[in-house]
């Protein structure tokens, strides 16, 4: 009872950098937008996540200076991609490797430093509930906000006239430029909004998850974060039970030398990565009726005025 | 005010060969700042950064050094990116061929093995390379898997399996319990040039590869193959041209290019085999792929000069206590700025001021 509530409330933490990080750029890609920069925005925004929270001593402050982190570093992004329509593969590359820089510089000051994580709620009765109670009550705030966002994400996108138009700008750029609508600025809000997740979700990291900030703490997170979107198959719904199965992988990987499993350590790390890879294959091969991304992912568009 | 792109008639040429060096600019303005906010003295910095090292004999061989890999790696990165395939994972690529190579040089380690061990075991690296691009290659073709995300999750493997085996089976009994192999044997070693100095053979294996790869892509039809593909999927289908198949074909080279690179640096400069033997090669690659133009002598050029930021960034840190971390944002930076600049080339910028009076009148 006890090992399955915890193996529990260790998938929910494991998963939701995964799912913040990878609702923010579904809203991206939903734009029309391909960041590969997530792994990038989020590095930094673990590193200014973990300094916000160290000097103010606010858990908020920390993840506030993490959102703003990730959305300035997109805000980069949206100025070449969308400004001046350079290749978003490449630029998205270029956000990584200056995020793993930028965050090794801002962290370099904090590494050995410990803060105090996110409080878990609590509510006497409800949150002492035999195994429902402590994972349905008992979380941080992070994960009770990223199920807000995605839920908050769904609505937006196929219930809300802005969603709507959002969507028309990833399926057919020329079509919405067309109706009028403002192309590239609504593609920039969605970058950032990508980027502010980003920032958000690497935040966590020190945050709530480990109680401090080590150069890398990522570790790819922000690349299985894009893979997921694609899992997805860009559907909000999706993403959620993507993230989940990705986070019982990483718990797997950690638990199962706990158990006594005879693999060398390091191939059960490297689990999470080949199941991205095995997924990616799978699901694209099953998608042979056309692929479901947005139309317009990842071109270049400038307006003819 | 607004910033608007107008398309050129016709790729401007100037520019082209321009850019690069107004983006070089543009980094080192931008690093001043860096510096000055880091309350470094500027020009004492990019001193350190980009002259000292230019300065002596020993810095200038490892220059040429840190170059050897890059460049070999970027110029197998430039066949994919030409024809449109984003290899991501050449770090992986490297570590892999590294560990391959290794393997021969750690099974012979001691049994007096002749001269066949270093050849063998660049051909091995260079085969483990190319096998290991294939998986995202493949998965490309056959599934239509983004072969961005797939190679770029092998790298996270290959560095957790080289991890294993130096800490594991391949350990040196008498490393001190440091996750190492033994120093490799002298026929396992790539030979220096300068006795005593660090310049080695590799270097001239790089320059083999420049030159073999400007004759590719000028001279043969494949490289013209490779280049309407990237550049016009359309009439290279007309043409009858095959791009799944250069996918594979370039992934391969391109693979078996960095675990070339893996195992020379490897066999080369370290020595043995243990974690951290690159610091980003396969991920500055792609930087000096881009700086380089994806053409094989302007990634001779750009090799040398990101090498240089690496001895430079060294040289710094030692005298002026400037985090190593900088040289990542400087590469971070610069890539940026080739990238913007490479905008100019098939783009006119003009500022847009909107004409109040012309406005109303239309209302």
């Amino acid at each position: 009872m006890e090992l399955i509530e915890a193996i529990i409330l260790a998938v929910l933490a494991a998963s939701t950098p995964l799912l913040i990080a990878a609702t923010g750029e579904l809203v991206t890609e939903r734009s029309g937008v391909l960041n590969l920069g997530v792994e990038g925005m989020m590095i930094v925004g673990a590193a200014c996540g973990f300094a916000g929270a160290w000097l103010t001593g606010s858990i908020l402050i920390g993840a506030l200076f993490g959102i703003v982190a990730g959305a300035l570093m997109s805000l980069v992004f949206a100025l070449m991609a969308l400004g001046l329509a350079v290749n978003q593969v490449a630029t998205g590359l270029a956000l990584t490797i200056l995020g793993i820089g930028l965050s090794g510089l801002i962290g370099a000051g904090f590494v050995g430093e410990r803060i105090t994580p996110a409080v878990h709620l609590y509510i006497p009765g409800l949150t002492d509930i035999p195994l429902i109670g402590r994972v349905l009550f008992g979380e941080d705030g992070f994960v009770y906000f990223s199920i807000a966002l995605i839920v908050g994400v769904w609505w937006f996108l196929y219930r809300t006239r802005a969603g709507l138009i959002l969507r028309a700008c990833g399926d057919n750029h020329v079509s919405a430029h067309a109706l009028g609508y403002p192309v590239l600025r609504i593609r920039t809000f969605a970058v950032m909004f990508g980027g502010a997740c980003a920032g958000l979700a690497g935040a966590y990291l020190p945050l709530a998850y480990t109680p401090f900030f080590i150069p890398g703490m990522t570790a790819g997170r922000g690349w299985i974060a894009l893979a997921l979107v694609v899992f997805a198959s860009w559907r909000p719904g999706r993403l959620v039970v993507g993230a989940y199965l990705f986070g019982a992988v990483t718990i797997l990987q950690l638990h199962a030398q706990g158990w006594g499993v005879g693999i060398p350590s390091q191939f059960m790390s490297a689990l999470p990565y080949l199941a991205t890879v095995i997924v990616l294959v799978l699901l694209s091969r099953a998608r042979t009726g056309g692929s479901t991304a947005p139309a317009a992912l990842g071109t270049v568009f400038v307006p003819d005025r | 005010m607004q910033l608007v792109l107008e398309k050129r008639a016709e790729r401007s040429g100037t520019i082209a060969l321009v850019s690069p060096l107004i983006a070089i600019g543009l980094t080192i303005v931008t690093m001043v700042i860096l510096f000055a906010i880091l309350g470094k003295n500027p020009l004492l910095a990019l001193h350190a950064y980009f002259i000292a090292p230019l300065t002596d004999g020993y810095s200038l061989q490892e220059i040429a050094v840190k170059a050897t890999p890059l460049v070999m790696i970027a110029i197998g990165l430039s066949l994919c990116y030409l024809a449109n395939a984003w290899n991501i994972g050449a770090e992986g690529q490297f570590l892999i061929g590294a560990v391959a190579g290794s393997w021969i040089a750690v099974k012979t380690q001691g049994t007096d093995a002749g001269a066949w061990v270093l050849p063998a075991m660049l051909v091995l690296a260079a085969a483990a390379g190319a096998l290991y691009a294939l998986i995202p290659a493949i998965c490309k073709v056959k599934f239509g898997a983004s072969e961005i995300l797939t190679s770029l999750m092998l790298v996270y493997v290959a560095d957790l399996f080289l991890d294993y085996l130096v800490r594991g089976p391949w350990r040196d009994p008498h490393g001190f319990n440091f996750p190492t192999t033994a120093e490799f044997d002298p026929v396992a070693t790539v030979p220096l040039l300068i006795e005593g100095g660090r310049l080695h053979l590799g270097s001239i294996i790089a320059l083999l590869v420049v030159a073999a790869a400007a004759i590719l892509l000028g001279r043969t039809i494949k490289g013209f193959e490779i280049r309407v593909v990237g550049a016009a999927p359309r009439a290279a289908r007309f043409g009858g041209f095959n791009a799944n198949q250069l996918i594979i074909l370039t992934f391969a080279v391109s693979g078996a290019l960095a675990g070339l690179a893996g195992i020379i640096e490897v066999a080369g400069p370290v020595g043995h085999l243990q974690p951290g033997i690159s610091p980003g090669y396969g991920f500055t690659a792609i930087i000096v792929a881009f700086l380089g133009r994806l053409n094989p002598l302007g990634i001779l050029i750009a090799g040398l000069f990101l090498a240089l930021t690496f001895i430079g960034g060294e040289q710094a840190q030692i005298a002026m206590k400037i985090p190593l971390d900088v040289t990542k944002v400087f590469q971070g930076i610069l890539l940026f700025y080739v990238l913007a600049c490479d905008s100019l080339i098939l783009y006119r910028f003009k500022l847009v001021f909107p004409n109040r009076q012309v406005a109303s009148g239309t209302h």
